[in-house]
């Protein structure tokens, strides 16, 4: 039996078809070229946008249960959603605010959090960041040490924050921060919420090698935060901190991107034709595409089986950390098939900032830029070396 | 990368040492390569006064009469240091189509220039759609008086909008996919009737594709007879690819020292990183993949002495194959056991990883070369 066919109920077709014809009527075209050239660094504005169109439509913060204002889509109808919009070139659901804190906080804030934050994020109009990797504190996050010092009725940071995606464009940041160094590593650590703008904060950018304003390191120098923007107990944020990352395994495999992409390769070599003087070079690499195609349906029967247990149990195990290291890694050998691909075409580096022109891009211009941009994904989110220690211990019991 | 070196090669390959880890260190090299190209590019200069441009081309026409040899330990060092520059296009493609089918008169012309480094070259033979295949050309060139008139399109060619003279292949007869019928011609860029458009490569040198409008030139322009140019087009490529798999080897290394020498220091979950046994083995393959890589380089550098043409270019494609696939696995591997600050821009080894990506796209990739190996076999 395909695990895939409980998304083909005839509630679930129409709200496919639904989905689609939605995309394609209102996703703006310069943000869908965007997209369509495999970028993740989308700019504010164009997030915001299409937030506000979602929003409209009343399909922003999908997951979210009706009570907050989301769609309060089921878990079908979340995979579904997701799927639309990775083969409509429209972007991702905004990972931070709408993905990892909103239903952090619903689960852990209080009523006076709840009020003031989740609404804006809803409303597109607050973008958070993720404070959590330092510069020596990466794989081995719970060594953090970024310092939150409790004076009155205020927490007063200092240190800095590594690697954090989006802070040049986020109002706010969540993260775990150092309360206290007496007790084991997991132990004494804080999960507090700040103002950007606050006085003390600076955002310094990282440019990444191949040209694009990801990430940044964020400094604190004497950031007074108040204790109210504390989730969760103080010193208990790693819990907290750990139920917001089982969060994101929803999707982490990148399954419905990775469809898409590979479904442009293939639009690609039809309409191009790069291998017209070549027989049997096009023969090899429509192997290799074939073969990506197989393992990517390996990857999508098993992160179905994975998400929604037969049992019904919601609760996603450890074992769904391989969905990251084979989402990540087929993703990768798709990028580079579709580069080498291109040939000489693949070397021009030439960046469409305007989304304006994707002739470049369909004949294969900068198509190495994923290829090398996506490195990133192996090594972020909890590295893939961290998820094959997870599935060593939890699962296998090493 | 050489087994021995000559008092001379070892007095060269000082020479480069010095100046990449001096002259051209990588906190150095992003302000140089704003010059790169330019009439007064500082490390042309350079590359000139110290004979590196010379080193290889023939003693009668300005150079000094090096062999392969000396073509290798140059490009490995080259790689080591992350060097960009029109070298390759200059020395390794131009330099072999001259020597090897100019007449005395083009040759007089135009090497001492070169020795000099007051001329650039550049070979213009892909065309769309950018497949390596030479012989994929559509470019015709037809007789008109005692010229020639030229149409058609050039992509990709590598620092083809900072050369002074390209080297354009072009159909006298035939069609796409004949090898008779392909001829070679010497034009200057200021020609009346090229179009360029120029854009900057992943690896921070330069490319661009070009237009050729009925662009007239004289019979003098031809280099070689008409008609049988691909011979000399495969050489100069054979050249240009084991060049590029000694400059690979040398990146490979240089990435390799870099990963072995983070792993020692990067300390998380209380150790070095260099400590796990799972780490470890991903740098012994990483090793590996450099030694192995190094052994067939040096074979594609030693196959270019090689009379028979097809003997050459089969050796010159196992070593492209071989060095194709362990530049990825090293490019990756290193960027993968180094973690986010590999992925920087102000670390270097996203950069060597971006030159190892761009090496395995020219000339053709695994693929292409795995297939000319069978074909010549």
């Amino acid at each position: 039996m395909d695990v895939r066919n409980r998304f083909e109920t005839a509630e679930l077709r129409a709200f496919r078809q639904e989905v689609g014809n939605f995309i394609r009527a209102s996703l703006p075209e310069d943000i869908r070229r965007k997209v369509a050239q495999e970028r993740m660094d989308l700019p504010r504005d164009d997030q915001q946008r299409w937030h506000k169109i979602l929003r409209a439509k009343g399909w922003a913060c999908g997951g979210w249960p009706t009570a907050y204002g989301g769609a309060g889509f089921s878990d079908d109808q979340r995979y579904v959603f997701e799927r639309e919009l990775a083969l409509g070139d429209a972007p991702r659901w905004m990972i931070y605010g709408e993905g990892m804190l909103g239903p952090t906080i619903m689960a852990y804030g209080t009523e006076a959090q709840k009020r003031q934050i989740l609404p804006r994020i809803l409303e597109g109009d607050v973008f958070w960041c993720q404070g959590f990797s330092e510069p020596n504190a990466g794989s081995d996050l719970a060594s953090l040490q970024c310092k939150a010092e409790r004076v009155g009725d205020h927490y007063v940071l200092n240190g800095s924050k590594m690697w954090t995606s989006e802070a040049q464009i986020a109002d706010w940041m969540f993260g775990l921060f150092r309360t206290d160094n007496s007790g084991r590593k997991q132990e004494g650590i804080t999960f507090l919420m700040l103002d950007l703008k606050s006085p003390g904060v600076t955002v310094r950018p990282i440019l990444l090698f191949e040209g694009t304003p990801e990430v940044n390191q964020v400094f604190f120098d004497n950031v007074r935060v108040p204790v109210e923007n504390r989730l969760g107990d103080e010193h208990k944020g790693w819990s907290i901190a750990k139920y917001m990352l089982s969060l994101e395994r929803f999707g982490t495999a990148e399954v419905s991107r990775s469809l898409a992409s590979l479904a442009r390769l293939k639009t690609f070599l039809k309409d191009q034709d790069p291998f017209r003087h070549a027989p049997d070079q096009k023969d090899a690499i429509e192997r290799r595409a074939a073969e990506l195609e197989m393992e990517l349906d390996a990857l999508e029967i098993t992160e179905v089986r994975f998400l929604f247990k037969q049992d019904g149990a919601n609760e996603v195990g450890p074992e769904a950390s391989m969905l990251k290291v084979r989402g990540t890694e087929i993703q990768a050998d798709i990028f580079e098939l579709a580069m080498m691909c291109a040939g000489g075409r693949a070397l021009g580096a030439r960046r469409d900032e305007s989304g304006a022109d994707v002739g470049a891009t369909k004949r294969g211009q900068d198509s190495a830029y994923p290829y090398f941009n996506f490195r990133k994904t192996m090594i972020y989110a909890g590295s893939n070396e961290i998820q094959r220690n997870i599935i060593a211990k939890a699962v296998l019991g090493l | 990368m050489l087994p021995t070196l000559t008092d001379e090669q070892r007095m060269l390959k000082e020479s480069v040492e010095r100046f990449r880890q001096q002259d051209y260190a990588f906190e150095k090299r992003k302000n140089l390569l704003a010059k790169l190209g330019t009439e007064d590019d500082p490390v042309w200069m350079q590359f000139a006064e110290l004979g590196w441009l010379a080193a290889t081309l023939p003693e009668e026409h300005g150079g000094l009469g090096g062999s392969n040899a000396d073509l290798a330990l140059l490009m490995e060092q080259f790689g080591r240091g992350l060097v960009t520059s029109p070298f390759v296009p200059t020395i390794a493609l131009g330099g072999t189509i001259l020597r090897l089918a100019a007449n005395e008169a083009q040759k007089s012309a135009i090497l001492p220039g070169v020795a000099e480094g007051r001329i650039k070259l550049a070979l213009a033979y892909l065309e769309p759609p950018a497949q390596p295949d030479p012989t994929i050309i559509a470019t015709r060139a037809r007789r008109d008086g005692d010229g020639f008139v030229i149409s058609g399109d050039k992509v990709a060619v590598f620092y083809g909008n900072v050369a002074d003279h390209l080297l354009v292949s072009a159909r006298t007869s035939g069609d796409i996919g004949d090898r008779h019928g392909i001829s070679l011609f010497l034009i200057p860029i200021s020609a009346h009737g090229i179009a360029i458009n120029a854009y900057s490569t992943h690896d921070d040198g330069w490319a661009a594709d070009l237009r050729f409008d009925q662009v007239r030139v004289t019979a003098d322009a031809l280099i070689g007879t008409i008609d049988s140019a691909l011979g000399t087009i495969e050489a100069a490529l054979d050249a240009g690819t084991a060049a590029i798999c000694a400059e690979a080897v040398g990146a490979m290394w240089c990435l390799h020292d870099m990963t072995l020498d983070y792993i020692k220091v990067r300390k998380q979950f209380g150790a070095a990183i260099g400590s796990f046994q799972a780490i470890q083995h991903r740098m012994v393959n990483m090793y590996m993949k450099c030694q192995l890589a190094q052994s067939m380089a040096l074979a594609g550098i030693a196959a270019l002495d090689i009379a028979e043409p097809a003997a050459r270019s089969r050796a010159v494609s196992a070593a492209k194959v071989q060095v194709g696939r362990a530049a990825r696995h090293v490019g990756e591997e290193a960027i993968q056991l180094h973690g986010g600050i590999a992925m920087t821009d102000e670390y270097a080894a996203g950069h060597y990883f971006k030159r190892l990506t761009m090496i395995r796209l020219m000339f053709g990739d695994e693929e292409y070369h795995l297939r000319r190996y069978r074909s010549l076999g």
